[in-house]
């Protein structure tokens, strides 16, 4: 009975699966490769749950609509890929500034520009620095595999609630595109009290969300503030590691790359390097002070990215910079585990030994 | 003695702050007793946007979320999908809703949400200073138009109440104006057929409101009411461009 449980998904419906197991009952998205089966997804499956799903003129509005459906305490969704998440910054800055959660997946293609369908992680700053206007960070969760674009879609709601923070999903056109098997489980979080919720002013004093604040100090306050929680979600760090006991060199990557390097990591393995694999499922917070610790044994670390070079300055600022070799693939093609193998020997070779 | 007059209950008890001469603080009250008029208050949730009006969560004594500029449609259309019980209206300006908020508007009006859609037109940016709007009329002279608004360099002021009657999602659509208390009783009967037909849930409310500002018009407050009356008005048609009572 439990091989019946098991789907054969792609990761895009996993997240759209996800979202509506975590409670997520608003949808508003706009088509664009390599996403739409999230959207075509939620189109079907949104109304028999009881949700609306609506598709809106733009990526702008989509937020927007994210914005007011979440400021009722509503969970809602939006969905795109790179050049579409672009047009979402000013809302995600607006969510952040009027402290309304959502979830925000970035299923992300290549640039600059209109670029290509091709996976690329050059979203990387974009989703890790904010993205829009303003001093602000959104939680960002990785996955790479399409169970954990099921169970990471669920956290993200959990997380959204409980910081009243947008949370970004970044995956790629690869994690979305891919069939792998799924067992969906139950969604086990806990409600949150929404005492901000705009519901109408119904025996109780009006409530407002806004992120204007233009009296005398207000808008320092608000934004120290605002670090401070930044700095509370800290807490929800999470990675996975691969042989980095025995390591001299740790691997780091972060999505599908860290999927397609965990063979290569294997392969080096089995030929005898002492190599290992470090691999940050929320790239914001960074796992800094896990790398940290981590090099005061292992001597070498090589990150390895789907662009010329993003998530490796979070490497380098964790670690130091003189400990840090990169291998860097700018979009147009997926590099095979054979080829991160010989990266990954080649380094070996230069620096280890 | 017999009370005739007072403060709507939706209206907090605070000064205004807009200059003196200003129509956002009838169009306010307007929409205050509007409010109380259909016993909405504890179900109102308004949308501030950006502009002179960005303030509107001081003055009502409602709940209210504030948009990005020009957004107003898409996030009161998020509210109003979540919240359908709920009554929702939009308070925008002429930069908000007739230029950046363009696409968000005419599309919220063609989906036929049921929200209410309050648009002030005094043909300025009013609060950065009073710069070219898409409603500056020809010849007008703002801090962009130094040499008053060219057609040739930018184009027609926008009727937007006129295009807003245009899409078969919209169920009432007026332009009223508030410089003569005959005026002011006909655009007090326009929201309240716009409130109406969003309480019936019959569709999209949009009242256009003419709106002197005679800080950015270099006006004295007499003066700009002349010259809603005087230039406006011929310009910008009041009356009621669309009234269904049975929309699609």
């Amino acid at each position: 009975m439990a091989r019946s449980n098991t789907l054969l998904v792609k990761g895009n419906e996993a997240i759209a699966m996800g979202a509506i197991e975590a409670g997520c009952r608003y949808y508003f998205g706009y088509p664009i490769t390599p996403q739409n089966d999230i959207p075509e997804y939620m189109s079907r499956h949104l109304p028999e749950a009881g949700g609306t799903f609506l598709q809106a003129e733009s990526e702008i509005a989509s937020i927007n609509m994210l914005l007011g459906a979440a400021a009722t305490g509503a969970r809602a969704m939006t969905s795109s890929s790179s050049p579409g998440i672009s047009l979402k910054q000013e809302g995600i800055s607006y969510l952040c500034g009027s402290q309304i959660p959502g979830v925000i997946v970035n299923m992300s293609r290549s640039g600059p520009g209109l670029g290509g369908i091709s996976p690329s992680q050059g979203d990387y700053f974009q989703a890790t620095r904010g993205g829009g206007h303003g001093d602000y960070r959104t939680i960002v969760l990785a996955p790479h595999s399409v169970q954990e674009c099921y169970d990471l879609t669920m956290r993200a709601f959990d997380l959204a609630d409980r910081y009243r923070n947008p949370v970004v999903i970044l995956g790629d056109a690869l994690l979305g595109q891919m069939k792998e098997p799924l067992k969906p489980r139950k969604h086990r979080g806990k409600a949150v009290d929404k005492d901000w919720a705009l519901t109408g002013a119904g025996g109780r004093e009006p409530r407002l969300l806004k992120s204007l604040y233009l009296s005398e100090g207000e808008l320092t306050k608000h934004n120290w503030m605002l670090h401070r929680k930044y700095r509370r979600m800290r807490r929800e760090i999470r990675y996975e590691t691969v042989g980095v006991e025995d390591a001299k060199l740790v691997v780091v990557a972060f999505g599908s790359v860290a999927r397609i390097l965990k063979n290569a990591v294997s392969m080096a393995r089995e030929q005898g390097m002492a190599v290992g694999l470090f691999r940050p499922v929320t790239l914001y917070p960074f796992p800094q002070a896990v790398l940290r610790r981590l090099a005061e044994r292992v001597n070498r670390f090589m990150a390895l990215e789907l662009s010329t070079g993003q998530m490796v300055e979070d490497l380098q600022l964790s670690v130091g910079p003189d400990v840090v070799d990169f291998y860097g693939r700018p979009p147009g093609s997926i590099p095979s585990p054979d080829e991160l193998y010989r990266e990954i020997r080649k380094n070996y070779r230069k620096r280890i030994g | 003695m017999k009370q005739v007059f007072k403060r709507p209950k939706s209206l907090a008890d605070v000064p205004f702050h807009f200059c003196p001469g200003c129509h956002h603080g009838i169009i306010h009250r307007l929409v205050a007793e509007c409010i109380d008029r259909f016993g909405l208050r504890e179900r109102t949730i308004g949308v501030a946007s950006v502009g002179c009006s960005v303030f509107l969560y001081d003055y009502f004594a409602v709940d209210v979320l504030e948009a990005p500029h020009g957004r107003a449609a898409a996030v009161a259309t998020g509210v109003k999908r979540a919240r359908p019980d709920d009554f929702i209206f939009t308070y925008q300006g002429d930069g908000d809703l007739a230029a950046i908020g363009t696409a968000e508007i005419i599309h919220a009006a063609n989906r036929g949400e049921r929200i209410t859609v309050v648009f002030v037109n005094n043909a300025v940016f009013g609060m950065t200073g009073g710069q070219m709007a898409p409603t500056t009329l020809l010849g007008q002279q703002t801090t962009t138009t130094p040499f008053g608004r060219d057609e040739s360099l930018s184009g027609y002021p926008i009727r937007m109440a006129e295009i807003m009657a245009q899409l078969t999602g919209t169920c009432y659509v007026a332009r009223c104006a508030v410089d003569t208390p005959k005026n002011l009783m006909r655009a007090k009967k326009s929201l309240q057929k716009a409130f109406e037909a969003q309480v019936e849930n019959r569709g999209f409310g949009f009242v256009e409101f003419l709106s002197a500002c005679p800080t950015n018009w270099k006006m004295t407050p007499q003066q700009a009411t002349a010259h809603v009356t005087e230039v406006m008005v011929p310009y910008y048609p009041l009356g009621v461009f669309k009234e269904d009572e049975n929309p699609n």
